[in-house]
């Protein structure tokens, strides 16, 4: 496979823009400058970046408690991310929704969710809304494996393999549900097993490799475009931050979560293999890396300044029509 | 009297339960691993083992329905939420099948069952986290409904509760676990349905329960400057609501004034007003006041997630207009 070096700067930039983001939020939070509390997807970067990749910006995806990286690498900006995160009026929801709220419709981002498996059947929605009026767009729903436990799974898998609905859903299995070993509370080895009951394709995959989530989700989405219906692909990956920041981790040792850094980093993989192939010079990576470094900086600067929201907004988009006050 | 947190009151009615009846037992998401995410089930796995204390998967529907199975077969399940925002996973099992089930079935069974459900507004964890459900489950005949603001009611109240052969949901605040206060030894267990006296005044009622029932006292505080004594009920039961005590309050004070966290329309407060207007009308010297959130979900920034939180400033504004 041959990958020409603007994509392969596009995913380097979506992946790092992730991880900076993600690492200067945990920093702001630990200095008590952010409210609510933040998860971070450090660590799980090549599959949101992998998965969205393959889609343009007329699909669409729902993400999780857990969900900077699936804005990011859906397009979505630094600067009204970070904005939202402060809960400021610039912000993505104006304020109102915060880290596990962001959303971006512009981008076909439809939004995080405070609810584990509540996104399911938002994506089934999505794709049967595109199947009635042929656009040819896709949806995708991004889920944990603690979620893949939620009776919501069922149901939305299930409707859409039925209906042959154009949606992938990217199993994102980290291994831990908070403090919760999968294997503790789910009798398979493979989410992507559970596929055959519905009578989709799943799909197992290195989560820690952008390059092999891209490809698997090309062949999904092409087979949902197409008509062919859902498919299950299982990202395998590992939680590398505390289930949110802040999280003393006392369910696992330092030396467990080292070692999966060590050998997983999903940047660290792409940047040795970009490298070895000589698709990209480490001067390049390097750029990619400084230039999004100075956005997120800025970001902060900008975000810190902007004002939060008056209390004359309280009630604005509460109902479309207007209402009650 | 010793002085313990919230969450370890909860922790004593949970440990006195369960080694007083074996057939108590616990379950919901981390609770036996992390000890709850409010350190109220913390030491109980080392106590009871993993056999009586379960974490299950992310379940809601499984955990209250297995709750309610497990109850009809002969056990005294705790079910935990998490946070009370997810009750609304498991609605079908809560009011259909947990909340019904006795009564449909011509009395033939019992549900003896605690669900536990940690509410309200902490640190901006915005619309989905956030919010105070409790009135719903007025409206739902066959359950029972406790919500303790301090920890010698809290762990009264989850004793009765989990001796109960009704299925009662029990709100904790999620900010009220940490607050320290004295909790009487032995086997302290308050009874359901017994709404208890704060603070005794003669010139205005406050009725109020959970956290808020602290912003009443603090209000009550700032009344007593201006030379108004108030009564500060705090409610403990919402389900079924303690009227006589309202009632008894009101025959001396003839003003009354309602407050809680959760939204005021078709709030607790709703349901007491009305009462009042049907039954005692006569008490009254001056209309209701009535003080909930206003009618919006619980926003995320901090200057807007404030907006939506009762004060105790706003209490005694309202105590004063209706006193005046
Ligand atoms: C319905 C529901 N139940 C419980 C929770 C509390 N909760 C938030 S995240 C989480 C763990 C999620 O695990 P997983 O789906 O594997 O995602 P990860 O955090 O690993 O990304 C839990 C239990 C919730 N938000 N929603």
């Amino acid at each position: 496979m041959n990958y020409d070096a603007e994509f392969l700067r596009y995913l380097y930039r979506r992946m790092v823009s992730i991880r900076l983001f993600e690492e200067k939020v945990g920093e702001l939070f630990l200095a008590g400058e952010l409210p609510g509390f933040v998860h971070l997807y450090i660590g799980e970067e090549a599959i949101a970046v992998g998965v969205c990749a393959s889609l343009t910006d007329r699909d669409y995806i729902t993400s999780t408690h857990r969900g900077h990286g699936h804005c990011l690498a859906k397009g979505a900006q630094i600067l009204p991310m970070m904005a939202e995160i402060y809960g400021k009026k610039a912000g993505y929801c104006k304020g109102k929704g915060g880290s596990m709220h962001i959303a971006d419709f512009t981008v076909g981002m439809l939004g995080a969710n405070g609810v584990v498996g509540g996104g399911y059947n938002l994506a089934v929605g999505a794709a049967l809304a595109a199947k009635m009026r042929q656009t040819g767009q896709v949806a995708v729903c991004f889920f944990g494996d603690g979620a893949s436990n939620r009776g919501t799974f069922h149901e939305g898998i299930n409707m859409a393999a039925a209906w042959k609905l154009p949606v992938i859903f990217v199993n994102e299995n980290n291994q831990w549900a908070s403090t919760t070993p999968c294997h503790t509370t789910t009798a398979i080895e493979n989410i992507a097993d559970r596929a055959a009951g519905y009578g989709i394709p799943g799909v197992i995959v290195d989560g820690n490799d952008a390059f092999a989530v891209y490809e698997t989700a090309r062949q999904a989405v092409e087979r949902a475009r197409q008509g062919g219906g859902p498919t299950l692909i299982e990202a395998k990956t590992y939680r590398i931050k505390g289930h949110f920041v802040g999280d003393p981790e006392m369910y696992r040792t330092k030396a467990e979560v080292q070692k999966h850094f060590d050998e997983n980093d999903p940047l660290k993989n792409f940047a040795k293999k970009v490298t070895a192939a000589k698709w990209l010079k480490q001067a390049d990576l390097d750029a990619i890396q400084a230039a999004v470094a100075a956005e997120v900086a800025q970001a902060v600067e900008e975000a810190r300044r902007a004002p939060y929201p008056e209390d004359g907004e309280l009630f604005d988009d509460l109902y479309a029509e207007g209402g009650l006050k | 009297m010793r002085k313990i947190t919230f969450s370890e009151a909860t922790l004593e009615a949970m440990t006195e339960e369960m080694q007083r009846d074996d057939r108590v037992f616990v379950m919901g998401e981390d609770i036996a691993r992390q000890g709850g995410i409010f350190g109220q089930f913390k030491g109980l796995p080392q106590k009871f083992g993993t056999g009586r204390v379960l974490d299950t998967p992310i379940s809601e529907t499984a955990i209250a329905g297995a709750g309610v199975g497990a109850a009809l077969a002969g056990l005294r399940p705790v079910v935990d939420m998490h946070f009370a925002d997810f009750i609304t996973v498991c609605m079908d099992e809560v009011v259909n099948q947990m909340a019904k089930i006795r009564y449909m079935f011509g009395g033939q069974c019992t549900i003896p069952l605690v669900l536990r459900a940690p509410d309200g507004i902490i640190r901006s964890a915005a619309a989905q986290h956030s919010q105070s459900l409790e009135s719903w489950f007025l409206h739902v005949p066959g359950l029972k409904v406790v919500i303790p603001s301090n920890p010698a009611d809290a762990k009264g109240l989850l004793k009765a509760a989990i001796r109960s052969d009704d299925p009662v949901l029990y709100f904790e605040h999620k900010a009220l676990f940490p607050m320290k206060g004295p909790v009487p030894g032995g086997d302290h267990v308050v009874p359901i349905g017994k709404a208890s006296i704060s603070r005794a005044g003669q010139d205005v009622t406050i009725v109020s329960y959970s956290a808020m029932a602290h912003r009443a006292l603090e209000a009550a505080d700032k009344l007593a400057g201006q030379g108004i004594e108030a009564e500060v009920i705090d409610l403990r039961t919402i389900s079924p609501l303690d009227k006589e005590t309202i009632f008894t309050s009101l025959a001396k004070t003839h003003r009354l004034v309602i407050a809680h966290e959760a939204v005021k329309t078709g709030g607790v407060g709703a349901e007491i007003a009305a009462l009042v207007a049907e039954e005692a009308l006569d008490l009254l010297d001056a209309p209701v006041a009535r003080l909930g959130a206003p009618y919006v979900p619980v926003p995320f920034s901090p200057s807007l997630e404030k907006l939506v939180k009762i004060t105790a400033d706003d209490i005694a504004g309202a105590a004063l207009a209706i006193c005046k």
